[in-house]
């Protein structure tokens, strides 16, 4: 087996170091009624490289990849294009190889990319600190209502209906068992957010609002005044953001007062990836640091005096706190924070807003392109790179005619509620720069014709 | 920048050029290479990306985002050589041996990164129509049905993202169980020895710990176990083998005991790497179990993640796994079950634990890390990882206090203690000599039950050649700390960095980057960390 290095008489010398007379004495403490003799049956046995690459490329061809033709899907995980350097430089070994910074004096690249990696985060959700990853959105998003608790001493959280479904299921799955108390429900076709409604709801046993920005169907709104009443009553405000390259364009959430920001950082670096793995971006105010979640990486000095980064406030995790810690989060998703942090240097703040503006105006072009498709309208007055179209008919079948002509056409709201059919004729699309002039017009011809 | 006197040297060089006080203009000792932050060396608007149009304009009124958001860029060749230069301050698997107790550091084989990057798989949204990702699909189903053979459970849950969330899964579906019967019981028994991700999620979960008792062979003690079982108890998180790096005999009747007192067993399986294609967790009565991917079937840690956390389940708790999940049609074709389907399907879920099907890029690499082994080369795994851990705890505890030693062999990792140490010297001394050996450390301080615990877990992907070094090289540290050379109180010596202050670290956080008070432009030498 091409992995393992010991050759049998390695193995009969170090037996004999070790007293044993085979294998088996090693394995004395499992009970004989578990000891397995032989390989379990029914499996393969081993098999060379070639064979094993051969056998995944032919899964791998059954898939539609999103860049074999127009690819038009988002809601909540964007296609962006990638540059080559940043998954060069994330197969070094010494960063992908390495393990969790637990020794800092050999493991200082990772730690300073991760103190790079929260400045890049904290400044693009324009608030005061980030720590290290979480997962992905919809987790960091649960650990943020369960956070502002925490802050709060309270456990009602109010979730705007243009939170991401699964964010919401997450949230809900999770609050069955802790005792916290959802307020949420679906959105409405409706050009604004429900926002100025929420501020009204929020009482004294709020524990936080939580926005998506944009949300679930492609609008963007002004959250000061939903800041300044969940401070009023005490309450935190949680902004999610699925899509943080709009924020090269858009205000941050921590901008708008905006106490905690989580969000989804698989756009930048890190691909679409079938769903996973992704990272999750969590950043608050920093009166609160002592009550985030996972790790953070701060500066401080070596005993020569030069400056070093460690892994800090660990007080608050579980390997030290174990059932008071603030969170049982371990492992969280080191790499593709190094594949995020990459892009955004490479691209920079002059990058990052012209790509942004990009995204956008491509938007907005394929917006007014499908709205002249025969019975469909575009719902939103403002978006990013994401609108809902309004179609004659109920999207999800069309969706599926759309694939049919190699064309992936956007999500369905049917898919994402499919217990709500006052949604049903709703189809939300997403533009990035990855989008031709020609995809647009296809999509749209194909639109045409499946509707006819 | 420090001024340049008018030979050329820096004021703190010594008059015959530096070399005698180690310092250098650049901080820089040859291939040991300063790095600055690229707060310090880009420009906002430097940029390594090109676009073929032109930003147009916007009209988004109040919500444009018009003040500096302080973004630096850097050009792509300066990009790479930052960051290449970063990766040479780490150490990792690549560069040698990596013996982190309970971590499982093998090596990560590179056919695994390229599967992973296939179009079909790195290129695919996951709310594609199913039509369109059979091949995803089939690459969960094939995971899946390898993880549940290789374990002989019933079922399992392929969305956690990590060995943690993995728990929480498990922990949900105990709890959805005993709600499904009616029971409130609100207490979970969990070893002293446990990692603290099994404290953490049991009261994430809002769950009540109590602890195990343990015996003087480092186990489960059976009947103080047996003795504390009641209607109150949900049931146990064990790991087996355990953190102590020996394997629970009692395990069977742990279960037993368990079972009939209605509770359930949780699996802490991180160190399945030790038992896998020779033992099967069903067969001695597990309910749920966490498979880390990144531990036992290699898919790389990536300097702390991504994880993968699929838990494999018993029949009892199968009922209770979470959405979605990928099902085999009688047409050879795969269906997603999702909240529409799942009242039909599988009515007594206990939810959603992420927003979609899990790490996708780590059950590609997985995968074809099985079946590169197939099932006898998954044994040979086991047996050599427990070969080689009982290698170095054989040739080391006669300078190592081995606390469990003599109760017979150790599984995939070799535990010592600080015992025998000189008056002052630690297990950290150990640790930071063998940095200066060349070396990662082993786990140090874990598990909390043995004083001073170094936790030495080689892997099978090693060579006697490296492990005769290593026991080699850790031989002659642990003779320093007994003999109590000085040297060893400060190294790491020749480390990119000596010990790090992580007291000041914590008294006074320093979170992220601020552009130097009063001094805009370029830092100072010293600023970056040059001498």
């Amino acid at each position: 087996m091409r992995y393992l290095p010991l050759t049998n008489d390695d193995r009969a010398a170090m037996l004999a170091t070790v007293g044993a007379s085979s294998i088996d004495d090693l394995f004395v403490d499992v009970p004989a009624e578990a000891r397995l003799d032989g390989p379990i049956a029914g499996l393969p046995m081993q098999a060379s490289e070639l064979a094993v690459e051969r056998h995944m490329a032919a899964l791998s061809r059954r898939n539609r990849a999103a860049g074999d033709g127009p690819f038009f899907l988002g809601a909540g995980a964007y296609r962006h294009h990638v540059p080559a350097s940043v998954d060069h430089l994330i197969q070094r070994g010494e960063f992908l190889t390495a393990y969790t910074p637990y020794q800092p004096e050999i493991a200082q690249g990772t730690l300073q990319m991760l103190f790079e990696f929260q400045s890049q985060v904290a400044r693009l959700l324009g608030s005061d600190v980030a720590n290290a990853s979480m997962y992905d959105g919809s987790t960091a998003c649960w650990e943020a209502i369960v956070m502002a608790r925490r802050v709060t001493k309270r456990s009602k959280a109010l979730l705007s209906t243009g939170l991401h479904p699964h964010y919401r299921s997450v949230a809900r799955t999770m609050a069955k068992y802790t005792g916290d108390t959802l307020v949420d429900g679906d959105p409405d076709f409706a050009a604004g957010t429900d926002w100025a409604a929420l501020a009204d709801s929020i009482d004294k046993e709020t524990s936080c609002v939580v926005v998506q920005y944009p949300d679930i169907l492609g609008r963007i709104d002004d959250m000061t005044a939903l800041a300044a009443a969940c401070q009023a009553a005490g309450a935190l405000l949680i902004a999610v953001v699925t899509e943080p390259v709009a924020l090269g364009l858009i205000k941050a959430p921590g901008e708008m007062g905006a106490d905690i920001v989580v969000g989804e950082g698989q756009s930048l670096g890190v691909g679409l990836q079938f769903g996973g793995p992704y990272v999750g971006l969590f950043a608050c105010k920093a009166k609160y640091v002592r009550q985030m979640p996972g790790r953070l990486c701060g500066e401080t000095l070596d005993a020569n005096g030069k400056r070093g980064f460690v892994l800090t406030l660990s007080t608050r995790e579980q390997h030290i706190r174990r059932e008071k810690a603030t969170s049982n989060i371990c492992t969280n998703s080191g790499l593709c924070a190094l594949a995020f942090s990459i892009h955004m240097t490479l691209l920079g703040e002059a990058g990052l807003r012209q790509l942004a503006a990009i995204n956008h105006g491509r938007a907005k072009a394929a917006a007014a392109e499908l709205a002249k498709v025969p019975g469909v309208s575009v719902m939103n007055h403002s978006f990013f790179n994401e609108f809902t179209l309004l179609l004659p008919t109920a999207a999800r079948p069309v969706v599926h005619k759309l694939a049919e002509k190699d064309i992936l056409g956007g999500v369905s709201l049917g898919r994402l509620y499919p217990d709500n059919d006052g949604l049903a004729n709703g189809l939300v699309v997403a533009v990035t720069e990855t989008v031709t002039g020609e995809d647009i017009a296809a999509f749209a011809a194909a639109l045409k014709e499946v509707l006819a | 920048m420090t001024a340049l006197n008018r030979a050329g040297w820096r004021p703190e060089m010594n008059v015959a050029g530096g070399a005698a006080d180690n310092v250098t203009f650049t901080g820089n000792r040859a291939l040991m290479l300063e790095e600055p932050l690229i707060f310090e060396i880009g420009g906002s608007e430097t940029t390594g990306v090109d676009f073929d149009e032109a930003a147009p304009a916007a009209d988004l009124g109040s919500l444009a985002r018009s003040a500096p958001i302080g973004l630096p860029g850097l050009s792509e060749s300066e990009t790479v050589r930052h960051y290449t230069r970063l990766s040479r301050q780490n150490y990792a698997i690549d560069l040698g041996l990596f013996p982190l107790g309970s971590c499982t550091m093998k090596h990560n084989p590179r056919l695994n990164e390229k599967v992973a990057r296939m179009a079909g798989f790195a290129d695919a949204h996951p709310l594609q129509p199913q039509e369109t990702v059979q091949g995803a699909y089939a690459v969960i189903h094939e995971l899946a049905e390898w993880l549940v053979t290789l374990t002989g459970m019933h079922a399992v849950a392929m969305s956690p993202k990590a060995g943690a969330h993995g728990e929480l899964c498990g922990i949900l579906c105990i709890k959805a169980a005993l709600e499904a019967r009616g029971e409130d019981r609100r207490v979970l028994l969990v070893p002293e020895s446990a990692h603290g991700t099994n404290p953490a999620t049991a009261a994430f979960a809002g769950f009540t710990v109590e602890d195990i008792p343990a015996t003087e062979a480092g186990r489960v003690n059976l009947e103080a176990l047996k003795a504390r079982l009641g209607p109150d108890i949900a049931g146990v998180m064990i790991t087996n083998p355990n953190t102590c790096g020996l394997f629970e005999r009692d395990m069977k009747a742990i279960s037993d005991a368990v079972h009939a007192a209605g509770g359930y067993v949780y699996c802490d399986g991180a160190n399945f790497n030790a038992i896998v294609g020779r033992v099967r967790p069903g067969d001695l009565g597990v309910d749920a179990m966490h498979i880390n991917l990144h531990k036992t079937f290699s898919t790389p840690h990536g300097g702390g993640g991504p994880g993968s956390g699929p838990v494999v389940l018993s029949e009892a708790l199968a009922p209770f796994a979470p959405l979605p999940f990928v099902t085999k049609q009688a047409d050879g074709g795969f269906r997603l079950i999702e909240e529409e389907s799942a009242g039909e399907d599988h009515p007594d879920t206990f939810g959603r634990m992420t927003a979609f099907h899990g790490q996708m890029g780590m059950f590609t690499r997985a995968l074809a890390y099985i079946l590169s082994h197939g099932a006898d080369g998954l044994k040979q795994v086991a047996e050599d990882a427990v070969l080689n851990a009982n290698y170095l705890l054989r040739s080391l505890d006669d300078v190592l206090d081995a606390p469990f030693g003599g109760s017979g062999p150790c599984m995939h990792e070799a535990l010592f203690s600080d015992k025998g140490l000189a008056e002052g010297f630690s297990t950290l001394d150990v640790a930071k000599g063998l940095i200066d050996e060349g070396y990662h450390p082993m786990t140090v301080y874990f598990p909390l039950v043995v004083h001073g615990a170094m936790l030495v877990e080689p892997t099978e992907t090693e060579s006697k050649a490296v492990l005769d070094q290593f026991i080699g090289a850790l031989r002659s540290i642990a003779l320093r700390a007994k003999n109590g050379d000085p040297a060893l109180k400060s190294a790491p010596h020749f480390a990119p960095r000596g010990r790090l202050d992580e007291t000041a670290a914590a008294r006074k956080p320093i979170l992220a980057w601020s552009e130097p008070a009063g001094a805009p432009g370029a830092p100072s030498l010293s600023e970056i960390g040059g001498s």
